[in-house]
């Protein structure tokens, strides 16, 4: 089916980096829980995929795609910020076994109610942007549109934290939450809302991986390894650090499989990478050293 | 402090005497008494009961295993369905390939999940907290797709068939209650074993590593060979149930070894209680019973029950039903005399082990 090597070369770069941006957007909803409250959000890729159902509820009832995305981005906020307000909040200062413990059971139950809900049978998710080839088929409609979307939303994501009061003061709240609440931030709140925004950005990784991956219950598992993986690469703490990190593991994840492993060990190459980084460098690329105080 | 917490099951002074016995004396007529209640049940029940209480019981072995980890150690596993599957492969390839005799595989099975436990450990000793969380739930993951990739050695997705074992003929017992027996042995050679280790001096190393890892190390403790040595401990105990199940079972295939299985463990040592010999009892019988039952509603269920039971848990009982109940027994065992040599709140602090070691300074 493909020529040269080098044609072969950039179709799986190109279709690297469109699922790299969706690992990307993914990694940054995690790195944004993480700045927030220090916590690692197991449950991330699970929201995603409750999210994702949503949409395709919604666009199956006849609502056009971009309307459905938006209800979706909307409804998924809320549901971050219920999460946060009743689940999170009280696990808050908790030791790190009860905060993980929470986390998981947080992913069984939207796994078991989305499987209840929805079963689960793998369902069709199809693309918005259809599957056409562009470039003497280096890359498809589809990718591109990832790509878009994705950098769309890291351009909005950006001009929102850099630009707006809310912005500023959620990462105050995040940098120092006691000077923050002195100067009259409500910190509660803008935790609520960080959660909100993080399901949100989860919740286009969702809708964009659908047409790739299918819809089911478990879709998001090895997405949310692989975008583990990207955040940690770039550094847990650095949203920048996620997005480059993201991207650079999906390409490599297409690359390998392409050249040198076999595609069933995907989840077993996103292991071996979030073990490597975390003994080797466990700052990632972009991230602050953590210095603690004893 | 509540560092020895962990490991003082029995809190009550020998000195103190109920109804004319030493605390210790009713210990051990209880546990008695429940080795002959466990014997006898078999004769009692019918085979698929008997069948599933096997399982609870090898359950139990792998929970006790995770338990000496997390909760005595401190160190979070999500993955240990991986070193249940380490087993079960080692016994179900040995008796299949080797024609080995299914008694003698459990020792191997241990081994080489010793092995490996001690292998992970090793970079586990630099990952903290959610990492190590994290580390392991991608272990647990990757686990279902490596044993199809070995699929010369593990028959992939077809899996392993063993026949069971036959009893022998002069012990005259059916199938059912020979391996129930069987794996009645192995699980009080495993407690034991457990018991012994946790009580002692390593036992003790183990909490202060989990509570205070520098003030350990200050106070001479190998905190990464203790910690190493807890991985490896810990995965053998959870190979060795991997084995028994492989032989009760008479099966192995992939898609026994996913995420799914490592979560149940989680469930079942939260539910019994993670810092508790114990509980690891009563998380096998949780685990065991509760899917089985949740299966008749929704083939969802299950999974929302693990949830709803892990979220419940860690807002309102987060020491688990061993934690919870055995202080207060404790407590009401000793309340006609508890002035004299118990100072005020400490089965308060033997109640919680989960909340003691905050995330932040």
């Amino acid at each position: 089916m493909t020529g040269a090597p080098v044609h072969q070369f950039l179709q799986q770069l190109f279709t690297g980096l469109a699922t790299g941006a969706i690992y990307a957007s993914l990694a940054l909803a995690l790195v944004m829980i993480y700045r927030a409250t220090e916590l690692v959000n197991f449950a991330q890729g699970e929201m995603a995929m409750f999210s994702t159902y949503i949409a395709w509820t919604l666009t199956n009832a006849g609502i056009p795609f971009w309307v459905a995305f938006a209800l979706t981005l909307a409804a998924s906020f809320l549901g971050g910020v219920a999460i946060e307000r009743l689940i999170i909040r009280p696990v808050q200062n908790a030791p790190v076994f009860t905060a993980v413990t929470v986390f998981i059971g947080l992913l069984l139950i939207l796994n078991s109610v989305a499987g209840w809900l929805y079963t689960y049978t793998v369902q069709d998710f199809p693309s918005p942007f259809g599957d056409r080839p562009l470039l003497h088929s280096l890359l498809t409609t589809s990718a591109l549109g990832i790509m878009g979307v994705t950098l769309a939303m890291l351009v909005l994501l950006y001009l929102f934290f850099r630009f707006t009061p809310i912005g500023l003061a959620m990462r105050a709240a995040a940098q120092n939450p006691v000077s923050a609440r002195l100067c009259g931030i409500r910190v509660g709140r803008m935790l609520a809302i960080g959660w909100g925004l993080a399901a949100a950005v989860g919740a286009t990784a969702g809708v964009m991986v659908a047409p790739i991956l299918f819809l089911d219950p478990n879709m998001m598992t090895g997405t949310l390894l692989y975008a583990f993986a990207g955040a940690l690469l770039g550094g847990i703490s650095s949203p920048l650090g996620a997005v480059i990190g993201g991207i650079a593991v999906g390409v490599m994840e297409n690359l390998v499989g392409t050249y040198l492993i076999a595609s069933q060990l995907k989840l077993t190459v996103a292991l071996a990478v979030i073990l490597l980084v975390l003994v080797l460098r466990p700052n990632g690329l972009f991230g602050a050293t953590l210095v603690k105080r004893v | 402090m509540a560092g020895g917490v962990g490991i003082s099951t029995g809190p009550a002074p020998a000195s103190e005497r109920i109804a004319g016995l030493s605390a210790s004396s009713w210990r051990r007529a209880g546990l008695a008494a429940a080795i002959l209640v466990a014997i006898a049940l078999p004769f009692l029940i019918g085979k698929y009961h008997t069948f599933e209480l096997t399982l609870a019981m090898i359950y139990a072995v792998a929970l006790l295993g995770l338990n000496l980890l997390s909760g005595y150690n401190g160190q979070i596993s999500l993955g240990h369905g991986a070193f249940y599957a380490v087993g079960a492969y080692t016994a179900a390839i040995m008796m299949q390939r080797w024609g080995v005799p299914y008694w003698a595989t459990i020792p191997p099975a241990a081994l080489i999940s010793f092995a490996i436990g001690v292998l992970f450990g090793l970079p586990a000793l630099r990952l903290e907290g959610p990492y190590l969380a994290l580390v392991t739930l991608a272990m647990a993951l990757a686990t279902p797709q490596l044993l199809k990739y070995f699929d010369g050695w593990t028959g992939g997705q077809q899996g392993i068939n063993l026949t069971k074992p036959v009893p022998p003929h002069w012990l005259g017992l059916g199938r059912d209650q020979f391996l129930y027996l069987l794996v009645l042995i192995v699980l009080i050679a495993a407690f034991w074993v457990g018991a012994n280790l946790l009580r002692g001096r390593t036992g003790r190393a183990l909490v202060a590593i989990r509570e205070n890892p520098i003030s350990a190390s200050a106070m001479g403790i190998d905190t990464a060979r203790y910690k190493t040595l807890a991985f490896g401990a810990s995965a053998a105990f959870a190979g060795v149930a991997g084995a028994m199940s492989a032989i009760v079972v008479g099966f192995v295939a992939p898609e026994g070894f996913g995420l799914l299985l490592s979560l149940s463990f989680l469930v079942g040592s939260a539910v019994g209680g993670i810092a508790t010999v114990s509980g690891a009892l009563f998380g096998g019988l949780f685990v065991e019973y509760v899917p089985n039952i949740a299966n008749d509603i929704s083939d969802a269920a299950p999974g929302a029950i693990y949830g709803l039971a892990l979220l419940m848990l860690m807002f309102a009982m987060p020491v688990g039903v061993a934690g919870y109940i055995g202080p207060r027994l404790a407590r009401l065992a000793r309340r006609p005399r508890a002035s004299a040599s118990n100072p005020p709140g400490e089965s308060k602090q033997i109640g919680s082990i989960a909340i003691q070691e905050g995330r932040k300074p």
